[in-house]
């Protein structure tokens, strides 16, 4: 069982969770992922790591309320067990000295963005990082990714923040730094695929965290399968992390649409007769 | 006198009650109902209990079959599960799903007058009776040795190896990836082959015998195998098949084609048929085509005629090339299992929001035998038809999962990313560490991983008590 120690809305509809897991937190590198069950006879979900605590074995996630295993798991209250965590899951984001690198963090991202820019800090790199959303209400971590970063940028839909517009504003700043070595993009489909578009013409090496449905994690259901190149590659096992300029996003973003109806489908009964038989 | 006067064989098989096909098509519940005692006992009786019995021989763990069956012919039904017991930790799911036309029942000496003994049928009656029953028997658990045991999946054949040594006296900890103990018989055999409160219990007996479980645990990335070793004195990998063969045609990654170990973990461990009462979501289809003619083919077919869709069987030899149990083929008939021989899918065709809407498919036909004895299927030219489907299940096979193999150096591995482990005793090219199950031999059956995992056990139990004896 895996205790949930704190949970936070940390700005609207995202969740800060940070959960005990021992064995995860020993083990975990920049880039890898966990499995989450938020109930028995539950859906198991992957989330990205976003930060951890060797020492006291916990591990924090930043989850996006968007069904109804999200919703559950938003609500889950602090100090109950979680019934499945399993992990860390998927390959490590590589971590060498490029130069400089740009980490590109959006909405989940921007929390799973800061382990790998920290690391990258660390290997010597000049780190620059940019958050995305659609308005400054919706940025977090600014001072933590701060910290680990030479540069960092905001980029707003309305403008509030930073540079307005989306992520193809990127090309201005990646101008304004001079040379960027390689960009890493964390965050949602939409991002990651733009963000490749981004730096297609300047020929940056570009990865991006893929994020497909996935169920176990472990390569056993193919569910996960994504077009890289002229391959078909299991985001779980695989990846997740794949060059953004050889993956097909319009199957990746069809995939992930699959069961789009019905994930929200439990949360259209008002659940009246299960909380009657609760009491 | 009477006695002198030679018993006269009965050759009647007695049938086992089953749901009605018209009724069990629109239901989870299991198919076959088992043998009510009144029937268990008159089969029983009908087993002439040879002095060199040739059953015993062609079972994979080599079960007393006389000796259980004379029990429950006597009605002693106790005696008769401490002897299945003795050799199978797992009776009730074994009287299920192994393929005792092949083993037990294809040698009993009564199949030349087509009157076979109901092994299956009497093994899964004595561990039915067993579970009602307010008393579980234990077996005797020997001194223990101290000795520490870790077991890598919790499938048939670790489940196997478990009971073995916990037996022995070993300390035993079973590490699983998935949620729940089982393996195959949880994520993959579905409820109306194989209900899961069986496998639950089955489970129970060994953790009531002292073995202890971490699910939740991917050994090869939340441990590696060398980091175990260093805490344990050995170690069973018996970590299936877990990875989905595609046939890589154009169209494959479609939404709606599913390869058979997402479509049935997502209905059987995360229990999507219950969908919306539970979370997993699943699709509603109407019309969905399974590729294959094996076991798994046969449940991805039924689950999804029971979840309301038209059902076919894509499969690219004839009705007698099936591998799938005939009485599992038998079932999906009765159901209404639409069944297209000769058929080979080219490519899968979809619409502009990347959904399957058909297929197309070549019509074979038999030429001459290959490798595998059966007549390899010949291309009919022109022969292309497009068939309409929103949903295809891919179930041609499974090779092991290289997370194991590739984080744990100096373990030899075969061509198809199979464990290498020798077949007289389980042990792999490292000191310490065996493997056995689908892990070593590829995509097989429930039975013949258990035996692989008695065999490992053996030779593991061995290993330990040399321990001690370096040590002294």
């Amino acid at each position: 069982m895996f205790e949930l120690i704190s949970t936070q809305m940390i700005v609207p509809n995202l969740h800060l969770l940070e959960i005990k897991a021992p064995e995860v937190a020993r083990e975990v590198q920049p880039g890898q992922f966990i499995i989450v069950r938020v109930e028995e006879d539950g859906e198991r979900i992957p989330l990205s790591i976003a930060d951890w605590d060797r020492e006291a074995g916990t591990v924090t996630v930043v989850v996006m309320n968007v069904g109804s295993t999200t919703d559950k798991l938003a609500l889950f209250p602090a100090g109950e067990n979680l019934p499945t965590v399993v992990g860390p899951l998927g390959n490590a984001t590589e971590i060498e000295q490029y130069g400089t690198v740009l980490c590109i963090g959006g909405c989940y991202g921007i929390g799973s963005i800061y382990p790998i820019a920290r690391a990258l800090r660390d290997a010597g790199n000049r780190v620059i990082t940019v958050i995305e959303a659609r308005s400054s209400f919706l940025l977090y971590w600014e001072e933590k990714l701060s910290a680990v970063s030479d540069r960092l940028f905001c980029i707003t839909r309305d403008g509030t923040a930073g540079l307005r517009g989306h992520v193809d504003r990127t090309a201005e700043i990646i101008h304004e730094a001079g040379t960027v070595d390689r960009t890493i993009v964390n965050g949602c489909t939409l991002l990651l695929g733009r963000g490749s578009a981004a730096t297609r013409p300047l020929a940056i090496p570009t990865i991006v965290s893929l994020n497909p449905i996935m169920i176990d994690g472990t390569g056993m259901c193919g569910v996960c399968r994504v077009s890289v190149g002229s391959e078909t590659k299991f985001a779980c096992v695989d990846g997740p992390d794949f060059d953004g300029h050889q993956v097909d996003w319009e199957e990746l973003r069809q995939r992930r649409r699959t069961y789009l109806r019905e994930e929200v489908i439990p949360l259209h009964t008002s659940r009246c007769g299960e909380q009657v038989r609760k009491i | 006198m009477a006695a002198t006067k030679r018993k006269e064989l009965d050759l009647v098989r007695r049938e086992m009650p089953k749901q009605a096909p018209d009724v069990r098509a629109f239901n989870f519940e299991e198919v076959a109902l088992g043998y009510p005692a009144q029937l268990a006992m008159e089969e029983a009786k009908r087993c002439i209990q040879c002095p060199k019995p040739k059953c015993v021989n062609n079972c994979p763990v080599g079960i007393d079959i006389p000796g259980f069956i004379r029990h429950i012919a006597e009605k002693d039904f106790a005696a008769g599960i401490r002897i299945l017991k003795d050799t199978n930790c797992l009776p009730a799911v074994c009287g299920r799903v192994c393929p005792q036309e092949e083993q037990c029942e294809e040698t009993c000496i009564l199949k030349k007058k087509k009157g076979e003994i109901a092994i299956g049928r009497l093994e899964r009656f004595l561990a039915d009776w067993e579970a009602v029953q307010k008393k579980l028997v234990m077996p005797k658990k020997a001194r223990k040795t101290g000795r520490r045991v870790a077991i890598v999946g919790g499938g048939p054949a670790g489940l196997t190896v478990a009971g073995d040594l916990i037996k022995l006296g070993h300390e035993v900890v079973i590490f699983e990836a998935l949620h729940q103990l089982g393996g195959v018989l949880i994520y993959g055999i579905p409820e109306f082959r194989l209900p899961k409160a069986i496998v639950h219990r089955e489970v129970e007996y060994l953790k009531q015998l002292g073995v202890k479980v971490v699910t939740d645990y991917v050994v090869g990335k939340t441990r590696s195998i060398d980091s175990l070793q260093e805490e344990y004195d050995a170690i069973f990998i018996g970590a299936g098949a877990g990875l989905p063969w595609f046939m890589n045609i154009p169209g494959e990654n479609l939404n709606g084609v599913y390869s058979a170990n997402e479509y049935l973990t997502r209905m059987n461990l995360l229990k999507g048929y219950l969908f919306p009462r539970v979370d997993t979501p699943i699709v509603n289809h109407k019309c969905v085509a399974t590729i294959g003619g094996g076991n798994v083919a046969m449940d991805c077919a039924r689950t999804a005629l029971r979840l309301g869709a038209k059902s076919y069987i894509i499969y690219r030899r004839s009705r007698e090339e099936l591998p799938a149990r005939l009485e599992e083929i038998e079932n999906a008939e009765e159901e209404g299992v639409i069944f297209n021989f000769l058929t080979l899918p080219l490519r899968y065709i979809g619409d502009e929001n990347g959904w399957i809407t058909g297929m197309e498919c070549q019509r074979m036909e038999l030429g001459e035998p290959d490798d595998s004895g059966r007549r390899r299927p010949v291309p009919i030219p022109g022969s292309e038809e497009i068939i309409p489907v929103d949903a295809a299940i891919c179930a041609i096979g499974n090779s092991p999962n290289p997370l194991i193999t590739a984080t744990t150096p100096g373990l030899e591995m075969g061509r198809g990313g199979n464990i290498v482990a020798d077949e007289t005793t389980g042990k792999t090219s490292r000191e310490g560490i065996w493997a056995g199950g689908d892990v070593v031999t590829g995509a097989a059956t429930v039975i013949l991983a258990m035996g692989a995992g008695r065999i490992a056990a053996e030779s593991m139990h061995e290993y330990l008590q040399g321990l001690d004896k370096k040590k002294a």
